[in-house]
């Protein structure tokens, strides 16, 4: 049985709790290698390897379908919102007068 | 569900021991390094290449018990799984965000010097 993109979310978004997650299909519809960044507080004091320790092992189930994963970001909240400014509020006043 | 079968036995553990330390760079691929198989296996050797340090590679496709003894050894469930200094280092995705950080470069020649 084939592994779906919905059962990658799902997964993750259980066991890791994310404030961003993006799968994405690379296997061109087969459903056999994903792409996943995902942002999780979980990964707060902890080294990249353990952080994508902490993804293989949440995925264990469906690495056994998955031919290919590959984790590009895993990052806390803070290291994600640092590459991802927020856009200037136009409510808030000018800094300047 | 529990798993009675484990191919990871206490020989091969032995094994992979020594084969992690016989060299400091050591890649577990799918392929060789004039012959890679797989694009994350080719990702690996052409950074290796690049930063000209002496690498091994063990072509896992060609034994089918090591190539599930060492997801076990590694605690990892794919390859490439990259071995510096004795230590697993880490697959590609882990590896290339290391060699854009400048970590690997600094963790290869820390190991050169030891």
């Amino acid at each position: 049985m084939a592994v779906t993109k919905e059962q990658v979310e799902s997964t993750l978004n259980s066991k890791l709790n994310p404030s961003h997650l993006d799968v994405s299909d690379t296997s061109g519809g087969c459903g056999a290698s994903y792409c996943v960044e995902i942002v999780s507080e979980q990964f707060e004091g902890k080294r990249l390897l353990e952080r994508h320790r902490m993804v293989n092992t949440a995925l264990a189930e469906e690495m056994k379908q998955i031919h290919a994963l590959s984790i590009t970001k895993a990052l806390t909240p803070q290291q994600w919102a640092l590459q991802n400014p927020p856009p200037p509020n136009p409510q808030s006043p000018p800094a300047a007068a | 569900s529990v798993r009675c079968f484990s191919a990871l036995t206490p020989e091969l553990k032995t094994t992979l021991d020594k084969v992690v330390t016989s060299d400091k760079v050591v890649v577990f691929m799918k392929g060789t390094k004039d012959f890679p198989q797989c694009g994350f296996s080719n990702t690996v050797v052409q950074i290796l290449k690049s930063l000209n340090v002496p690498f091994e590679t063990i072509n896992i496709l060609e034994n089918e018990l090591l190539r599930l003894g060492l997801k076990e050894y590694s605690s990892w469930p794919t390859f490439p799984q990259i071995y510096i200094d004795g230590e697993f280092f880490g697959g590609c995705d882990i590896t290339v965000e290391a060699y854009k950080s400048g970590e690997l470069q600094e963790v290869l020649e820390k190991a050169m010097c030891s």
